[in-house]
């Protein structure tokens, strides 16, 4: 400040020095060429008053740019102070602030977004290599390695592994079927150990197995009535060819024993010891023996014949037995085998045996026709000799002469001699001849070996055969039986399995259809608890309506009392703010209305229930009541000796009231035009709060009318003029109150008359 | 009616100035008679002291109700006052 007043001083001085330079230019220059004391002094003066300044300009300068608050102080002061200090020292230190939080959050942020747009590329990646989904996950993991990991990389990562996994086709797991029946391979192992051809025909599933089986049952079953049948006939055949068998054994022995009489027959009779007489018995019982062998032989050849015919036929119906394939006839099938082998073995035997005495007969019939043949020869001989003599020798015994004897006896002797040198030389030759007999023996016994061995190797081999057989029936049996049980524990369990199953398909069909069941039943429920329900709505409507009706007709019914009720308060109402109203006019020049007190009685008698009309009668001031209210155009009236009072102690306060105040005011009340009327602006400036405006704002309301605004301006009064209209004020505040009140109760009594008035 | 107010203290101040007036004037006439051997010095006197007296009455009545009534409390009158309220 001070140095501001040096600076004014100075100022002022230069000012001085300028108007003394400008009033006289022409004495400044004559000054200046003649004289410089007073041009030195001057230029003294400016230098001195110029150092002043720049001085204390300088100074200033120099202080504000130590002292930020005395440079404020300054340029709020000195009106262009601060574009010279501006210009002079730069521009101001700027307040301080709080910095250092700011840089430390866009960095996070910045991370973040990184890590986002980051994670948005090895996502796209992955998209694009999702049959390898081992590498995305791998590459999702090495993009976001070096930003830091986030919960989104992490789900991102995990909803990567599940979609990708999602996406690979998984495989199938391997269904378990239990339809490959345990009893499968069993049944393949045994078909394996049955030779018959009927087990092979069985198919691999265990179910058409049992058809098969079924349908070789029904089969058997079948057989079982031609099994007798064939039973029957391998018996009967059986019994038949046993029959001829043993005839034609007995045939063969009694052939045998024929052959073996015979023979010994022949040999007595070749022993040639027994007397003549007997001889023809002999030869006799010899031809007879001979005879009966022979009948005998063909008897045997004949049973023989047909034994092997039956044989044969025995033979073809077990074939014809086996192929039939009935398993059941099979042990009869190798009873009946093993009988014909049996047959047959006895036959052979016997055959054999008859050979073997035939071949001794043979033997023996030989010798017996070699001795016949020298015999006859010897007869021959004899009768050569003796041609006389008879060929049947044998009764000569008595005939022969002494000459035939002696011839004979000759012939005999030289019959003796040859028989002798026959003798020796057989004798000599008798080891060739045992030789060859031994050889032809040997061959012959060779051949009968051969055959004893062929026939006992066919009996052994049928033998053999007949036991295979039997083994073979007999393991066939076994496996049958084991088989059966295995088929049985087989079908047991498919019993069982299939037990299972329907059980648990019938549980399956029987919820199903339960399911089924309850939802149509539910169906049906629903179905009928609706058409129910709508009946019952449509009943409950029509009732409703009926009843809202009725309703309605009965609240018509009381509003119409209601409303003639209203009505007639209304009325009462109506008539009592009238009469109210009435009673405000009657109001004077100078003195108040009547007290409305009577006719606010009335009205509150008379709308003792109607809260608003209560509200509002009570409502009105009691001054009104008790003293009644001034009218309008004696508050005008009273207003125009307000102003002109008001006027003239317009000055006179609190601070200014002396007697010489009240002169002041006088004078300016007097002193002061202005128009009477001023039409008061929308808003009011403080400027406005003059009393002079305010009073004459006042005025011009009142002149209109307008009681409230004039007794708001003159409300706005201070001072003495404030104290001076107190009274109007008050006066106008009653009288505006009931106004207001008596016009709300008319309005109410209109509006409810409005209200409660039926159109006719 | 607070606009009467006024005009009634202006009439007491009047009045009041009259009474004065008239007061001092005799008075000083009085005592300028009596004492003071007729000179004019005391009516003047005592008529100035007559105005004097009704001006800073009326200038008392005018400001009467913009003065401050002040008491002096102890503090014990005080806590008495309010303990007793």
């Amino acid at each position: 400040m001070l140095r501001v007043c040096w600076k004014g001083a100075h100022a002022a001085a230069r000012q001085c020095v300028c108007g003394k330079v400008k009033a006289h230019p022409l004495q400044h220059c004559r000054k200046y060429s003649t004289a410089g004391d007073s041009g030195s002094s001057a230029g003294k003066i400016v230098a001195a008053s110029l150092l002043s300044v720049g001085g204390g300009l300088g100074g200033a300068i120099l202080y504000a740019k130590w002292d930020p608050k005395f440079r404020a102080n300054v340029e709020k002061s000195v009106p262009y102070s601060d574009q010279l200090f501006e210009m002079a020292l730069g521009p101001p230190p700027p307040p301080l602030v709080l910095l250092q939080k700011k840089p430390i959050e866009p960095l996070q942020i910045f991370s973040l977004s990184e890590a986002s747009k980051e994670s948005k590329q090895p996502k796209d990646k992955a998209k694009k290599s999702d049959p390898a989904p081992v590498e995305a996950p791998a590459a999702v993991e090495e993009a976001p390695a070096p930003t830091a990991q986030t919960l989104e990389e992490a789900s991102v990562e995990a909803a990567h592994i599940i979609s990708a996994i999602g996406e690979v086709p998984s495989v199938p797991a391997p269904g378990t079927s239990d339809e490959s029946p345990p009893g499968h391979t069993a049944a393949g192992e045994e078909c394996k150990d049955h030779h018959e051809p009927e087990l092979k025909e069985r198919p691999a599933e265990e179910v058409t197995a049992r058809l098969a089986q079924q349908d070789k049952a029904e089969q058997d079953a079948l057989a079982l009535t031609l099994f007798p049948t064939l039973t029957a006939g391998l018996e009967e055949s059986l019994g038949s060819t046993a029959k001829t068998t043993l005839q034609a054994i007995g045939a063969q022995e009694a052939a045998l024993t024929a052959i073996a009489a015979h023979t010994n027959k022949l040999k007595e009779a070749m022993d040639s010891e027994t007397p003549p007489d007997e001889k023809s018995s002999q030869w006799k019982a010899l031809n007879e023996a001979l005879s009966d062998r022979t009948r005998a032989m063909e008897e045997a050849e004949e049973a023989l014949l047909k034994a092997k015919g039956e044989l044969e036929n025995l033979r073809g119906v077990i074939n014809s037995a086996k192929q039939s394939k009935i398993n059941t006839a099979r042990p009869q099938i190798l009873a009946a085998e093993e009988n014909l082998h049996s047959m047959i073995v006895d036959l052979d035997k016997v055959v054999t045996k008859v050979q073997t005495a035939q071949t001794e007969a043979k033997i023996v019939s030989q010798y017996s026709e070699l001795v016949n043949e020298a015999k006859a020869q010897f007869q021959q001989e004899l009768a050569n000799i003796t041609p006389e003599t008879q060929a049947n020798w044998k009764g000569l015994s008595g005939k022969l002469s002494a000459d035939d004897l002696t011839s004979l006896i000759a012939h005999a002797h030289r019959r003796i001699d040859q028989l002798n040198r026959e003798l020796a030389e057989q004798r000599v030759r008798e080891q060739i001849h045992i030789e060859v007999a031994l050889e032809q023996q040997k061959l012959e016994d060779q051949k009968a070996l051969e055959r004893a061995v062929v026939s006992t190797l066919e009996h052994s081999r049928e033998d053999m055969r007949l036991e295979q057989e039997k083994k073979a029936q007999e393991v066939r049996e076994v496996m049958e039986a084991e088989m059966r049980t295995q088929l049985r524990r087989q079908a047991a369990a498919h019993t069982d399995h299939l037990r299972d199953v329907l059980k648990v398909q019938e549980q399956e069909l029987r919820e199903e259809a339960q399911e089924i069941l309850n939802s149509k039943m539910m169906e049906q429920e629903t179905h009928y608890r609706r058409l129910t329900q709508e009946q019952l709505d449509t009943f409950t409507l029509d009732m409703n309506a009926a009843y809202a009706r009725l309703k309605g007709i009965e609240e018509a019914i009381d509003s119409h009392v209601i409303a003639e009720e209203e009505a007639r308060k209304a009325h009462q109402l109506w008539l009592s703010v009238e009469a109210l109203n009435y009673t405000l006019r009657s109001a004077g020049a100078d003195f108040p209305t009547e007290p409305l007190e009577g006719a606010v009685g009335v009205i509150k008698e008379n709308c003792a229930e109607n809260e608003f009309a209560q509200a509002l009668a009570t409502a009105i001031p009691e001054e009104s009541l008790s003293r009644g209210i001034y009218s309008e155009a004696s508050l005008r009236a009273r207003f125009y000796d307000i102003r002109r009072l008001a006027r003239r102690v317009a000055l006179i306060d609190e601070t200014r009231n002396s007697l010489y105040q009240y002169f002041l005011s006088y004078l300016q009340s007097v002193l002061l035009f202005e128009r009477e009327q001023v039409a008061p602006p929308a808003k009011l400036a403080p400027e406005d709060l003059d009393t002079f405006k305010l009073l004459a704002y006042a005025n011009y309301s009142i002149e209109r009318g307008d009681l409230e605004l004039a007794a708001k301006f003159v409300n706005q009064l201070r001072g003495e003029s404030q104290r001076v209209a107190q009274d109007w004020l008050k006066e106008a505040r009653l009288t505006l109150e009931t106004k207001q009140v008596i016009s709300l109760l008319s309005a109410y009594a209109n509006a409810v008359g409005l209200g409660t008035t039926q159109a006719p | 009616m607070s606009e009467k107010e006024l005009g009634q203290k202006w009439d007491r101040c009047l009045a009041d100035c009259a009474v004065k007036f008239g007061t001092g004037l005799g008075l000083g006439i009085v005592f300028s008679v009596v004492f003071f051997k007729r000179r004019t010095w005391p009516i003047v006197f005592g008529t100035g002291l007559g105005l004097g007296m009704a001006y800073s009455n009326c200038q008392n009545d005018l400001r009467s109700r913009y003065v401050l009534h002040s008491k002096y409390f102890s503090f014990e009158q005080k806590l008495e006052a309010f303990a007793s309220s």
